[in-house]
């Protein structure tokens, strides 16, 4: 077959994308994945803060708010048969100045009209015997009891395993260029092969406007990114705090979260930075050092802890809060645009969201669901659970600080969906991402990646100048 | 005995013992392991490599061996030395055993190629050694992409795998590793185009700083790494110095220095952990807060020669000895105070001796936390025991005599205005 044919075609394995394939093919379309990037997860999925949000303070009535919700309990239900983890650990939203503590009691209304009904308002020595190590200067603030933390990377990553176990196909190196519409179906240009589908779903994040271009011949929004940047501290700070320390948020952004990750660590970030550049998050030193700062006053203990990485991120913002959710029944063509700052906790709602708008369009009948679906289990990589290192023939460690094993690093690098760049990598295992940043396993990685890395860590010494 | 832990299913089995264990095969390790089972002592050396031998084992290039042996050799002869002389003497030496965490008993939880295991001793010797700052502890700015390493990294993938992972980089620092890396790069036909220091000299001592010219390489001082730029492959590096910003295209970084303790084992264990040294708190004997452990070499503060890690690996052996002959004080410990900002670490951390016998640590070693001109002073009971007049820089260690048992002692550093 010199064209492949499918029931829909995703563009973009962001975590949006990932969660539509999933949700596409257990509806029983037969699903490629489109991704222009060497390896999936490269775009606004690459950096997060990785918070499992309830919605509590989306805007009442937007479809994030409604996404979120959905997305929230859908995650809930599913993330243990995938082998994904779950950090309970609730959030407190503090106010530090007298303008904020007159802000909760809107916000703690908004999250009633969110449905988010279990939030508690807290009065500062509250707050203190919530979370000891606060920093002064507290007020006043509310604990959200649902919001948690997840693996921003395995969760995605899960969806793709789950759709590639219904038969989806995932290609990356993969760009979508351009495309037509004839009436049944769409021809997208790839550079390689064109690619036939019924249905396209445009969930290309950083650069949504830039396919709906291409393929509709207009935008119908514009991404800004908006550049977040973090602090990761060492798994010795994790025990800081056990709630995700919130700010109240402003009207542009969430602000600057301290909260634990489900591998052990601490973060602090993010920015909220608008820039025009959507492929490059630059890290700029003076930022980090006041968000360190920050998250000194908030956390005082943090003075003690020296940090371990610096990342950055970015948003797929638009001129709207709102997500920017476009649907062409008549070419079915669906766009899940501008999932700015929550996407990894909406992913699963949206894509619930998609198959609906879909079947209201006529456009999956046929489509037959798997009576049975298959469950893959991701590795587990979080500290919520039993690691492969405490389990007999791991083959050794090779990354002491993260504690990778050999085992892992070879199983990540297998299969349609194994790991082809060394960030990749990182973000299947994360080898090198510790406290060390590779001074002990570059040498182990180099040579146990031989070969399988694009580009390599290393390159042979030939008779060429060497010694 | 099996090299990779008792098979599986047998984890909740007796854990495995012996007199002492050797967390780390570095120099410290190994030459303590010798002293140790040449008393007699069934000694277990555990490894989390898959060699014996530490640092020096991927130190392609000399001096090494000079006080241990009696001559000057590279790091890998001087490693299998090492090895060679602590497994003649009766140790027996584990590689591929990650020691995961400790605790009292002592016991160690361990995991090894076949899976998590637990051992047992009477004694155990903490010699996990030191590693260099990372990019993100130097605060660099700019993106993430590869091509950006340590020299302990560097030298690995050069003389271990034989591998050269770019062919122009930066190279940030001017400690003596620093011209380590220099070396290394010119033996894997790597040609840096600079040499940077954020100081305004050179930081390692007098024959060293002449080697970037014998070399070649270009060396900028008051220079700082603003930026790096590239996305997959390091493509540029923005420096600002005392001419301004400006621009150099390079493929990669080697980060140099600024070592701290690998200590993680210690922070996540019931020891107490010194916060100026990062390394475990302990006595002139080189005992920990719990009298089982004892530590020695880079894991107490950072790098210091490999020769000095061997001279302290065998002292704090034989304190270990005379430990277990019940002939170590046992009275309360003496803290000792550190006064002036201008130091920013001391060990030992307490004084425990009565005068009965000898110490490991001769000398109370300091570092500084910045360049400073003055007197550095002991003082015990109010009484100064010795003092040196000293310039101090930060990564050079400073020395001064133990002072003699009894009164509590003060290290300080009288600044010149
Ligand atoms: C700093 C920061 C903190 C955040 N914190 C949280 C949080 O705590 N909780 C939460 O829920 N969310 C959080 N988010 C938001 C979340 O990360 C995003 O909403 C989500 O990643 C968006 O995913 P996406 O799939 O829409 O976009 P992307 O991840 O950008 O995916 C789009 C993909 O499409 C590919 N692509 C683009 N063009 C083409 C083409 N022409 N052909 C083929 N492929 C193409 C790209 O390479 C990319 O891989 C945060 C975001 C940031 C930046
Ligand atoms: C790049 C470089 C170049 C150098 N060049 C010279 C030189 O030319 N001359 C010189 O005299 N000195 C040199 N040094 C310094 C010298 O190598 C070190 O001071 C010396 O090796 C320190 O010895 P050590 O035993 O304390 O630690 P290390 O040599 O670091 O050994 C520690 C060992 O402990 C192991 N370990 C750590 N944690 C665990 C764990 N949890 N479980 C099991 N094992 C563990 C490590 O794998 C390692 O093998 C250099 C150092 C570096 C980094």
């Amino acid at each position: 077959m010199a064209e492949d044919r499918f029931d829909a075609a995703v563009i973009g394995a962001g975590v949006v994308g990932a969660a539509a394939a999933r949700a596409l093919a257990l509806a029983g379309a037969r699903v490629v994945v489109l991704e222009k990037a060497a390896d999936i997860l490269d775009g606004a999925s690459k950096a997060n803060s990785a918070i499992l949000h309830t919605g509590f303070d989306a805007p009442p009535g937007s479809i994030e708010s409604a996404c979120l919700a959905e997305g929230y309990a859908e995650y809930r239900r599913i993330h243990a048969r995938l082998g994904l983890p779950l950090l309970e650990s609730g959030a407190l939203v503090l106010a530090w100045t007298e303008e904020e503590e007159a802000r909760l009691p809107a916000l703690i209304e908004q999250a009633q009209l969110n449905g988010v009904s279990d939030v508690e308002p807290l009065g500062a020595a509250a707050l203190r015997a919530c979370e000891p190590g606060l920093g002064p200067g507290l007020r006043a603030g509310f604990r959200v009891p649902g919001e948690h933390l997840v693996d921003p990377w395995s969760a995605p990553l899960a969806y793709l395993h789950q759709a590639a176990a219904h038969g989806a196909v995932i290609r990356r190196a993969c760009e979508v260029q351009g495309g037509t519409w004839d009436g049944a179906l769409w021809r997208l240009e790839t550079g390689g092969d064109p690619v036939q589908a019924r249905v396209v779903v445009n969930a290309a994040g950083l650069w949504g406007d830039v396919v709906d271009e291409r393929l509709l011949g207009r935008r119908r929004f514009a991404i800004r990114p908006r550049k977040g940047q973090f602090v990761v501290y060492d798994k010795t700070a994790f025990g800081l705090t056990r709630h995700i320390l919130l700010p109240v948020p402003s009207a542009t952004t969430k602000g600057v979260v301290v909260c634990r990750t489900v591998w052990g660590n601490l973060l602090v970030g993010p920015t909220a930075e608008d820039q025009d550049d959507r492929t490059t998050a630059v890290l700029d030193p003076a930022v980090l050092e006041a968000l360190r700062r920050r998250g000194e006053a908030i956390l005082p203990a943090l003075s003690g802890h020296e940090p371990t990485a610096a990342y950055a991120g970015l948003r797929p913002a638009t001129e709207d809060k709102d997500y920017r959710i476009g649907h062409d029944p008549d070419r079915a063509y669906v766009t899940l645009g501008g999932i700015r700052s929550t996407g990894l906790s909406a992913a699963l709602g949206l894509a619930a969201r998609l198959v609906r708008m879909l079947e209201g369009q006529g456009a999956t009948q046929g489509w037959i669901p798997p009576a049975d679906p298959v469950w893959p289990v991701l590795p587990n990589l979080a500290e919520t659970a039993p690691r492969d290192w405490q389990r007999p023939g791991h083959g050794g460690i090779v990354c002491h600080c993260e504690m990778v094993t050999r085992r892992e690093i070879l199983a990540a690098l297998e299969g349609s969906l194994g790991a082809r760049t060394l960030g990749g990598l990182k973000r299947r295992t994360r080898v090198t991402m510790g406290r060390c940043q590779g001074f002990y396993c570059t040498p182990a990685l180099a040579r146990l990646t031989a070969g399988r890395l694009d580009p390599p860590l290393a390159e042979p010494l030939e008779a060429d100048g060497a010694r | 005995m099996r090299a990779d832990g008792p098979p599986a299913g047998c984890a909740a089995a007796a854990a495995e013992r012996a007199d002492v264990v050797v967390v780390g095969a570095g120099p410290a390790g190994l030459a303590a392991a010798a002293v140790l089972a040449g008393a007699g002592l069934s000694v277990l050396v555990l490894e989390r490599e898959g060699e014996p031998g530490g640092v020096p084992r991927h130190c392609g290039h000399s001096p090494y061996g000079m006080r241990e042996f009696g001559r000057v050799m590279g790091g890998r002869a001087y490693a299998a030395r090492l090895a060679e002389r602590a497994r003649r003497a009766g140790a027996q030496i584990r590689p591929g055993v990650a020691v995961v965490a400790l605790r009292p008993g002592p016991r160690l939880l361990v995991t090894a190629a076949g899976g998590p295991a637990e051992i047992a001793a009477d004694q155990v010797l903490l010699a996990t050694g030191a590693r260099e700052g990372s990019r993100a502890a130097r605060g660099l700015g700019g993106t993430r992409p590869g091509g950006v390493l340590n020299t302990g990294a560097l030298q690995g993938l050069v003389y271990l795998e034989r591998l050269r992972p770019f062919r122009r980089p930066v190279v940030l620092g001017t400690e003596l590793v620093s011209f380590s890396a220099l070396l290394t790069c010119r033996h894997a036909g790597i040609r840096p185009v600079l040499m940077v220091g954020e100081g305004p000299a050179v930081e390692a001592r007098w024959p060293a700083a002449l080697l970037p010219r014998l070399l070649g390489v270009p060396l900028r001082l008051s220079t700082r790494i603003e930026a790096i730029e590239g996305r997959d492959r390091v493509e540029a590096v923005i420096l600002r110095g005392p001419g301004g910003l400006w621009r150099e295209a390079a493929d990669g970084v080697v980060v140099t220095g600024r070592f701290r303790p690998e200590s993680a084992l210690v922070t996540a264990s019931h020891l107490r952990l010194d916060p100026r040294t990062r390394g475990p708190e302990v006595d002139e004997f080189g005992r920990c807060s719990d009298g089982a452990f004892f530590a020695a070499g880079n894991l107490l503060r950072g790098v210091e020669t490999a020769g000095t890690c061997w001279s302290e690996g065998r002292a704090v052996a034989r304190a270990m000895l005379a430990a277990r002959a019940g002939r170590l004080p046992e009275g309360v410990a003496r803290p000792l105070a550190i006064e002036g900002g201008a130091l920013a670490w001391a060990l030992p951390q307490r004084l425990a001796g009565d005068g009965t016998v000898p110490p490991a640590f001769p000398a109370i070693q300091a570092g500084a936390a910045r360049c400073a001109r003055g007197r550095l002073v002991l003082r015990a009971g109010g009484a100064e025991t010795a003092s040196a007049e000293r310039a101090v820089r930060p990564h050079r260690s400073l020395r001064l005599p133990l002072p003699p048992p009894g009164a509590e002692p003060v290290l300080a550093f009288e600044e010149e205005p």
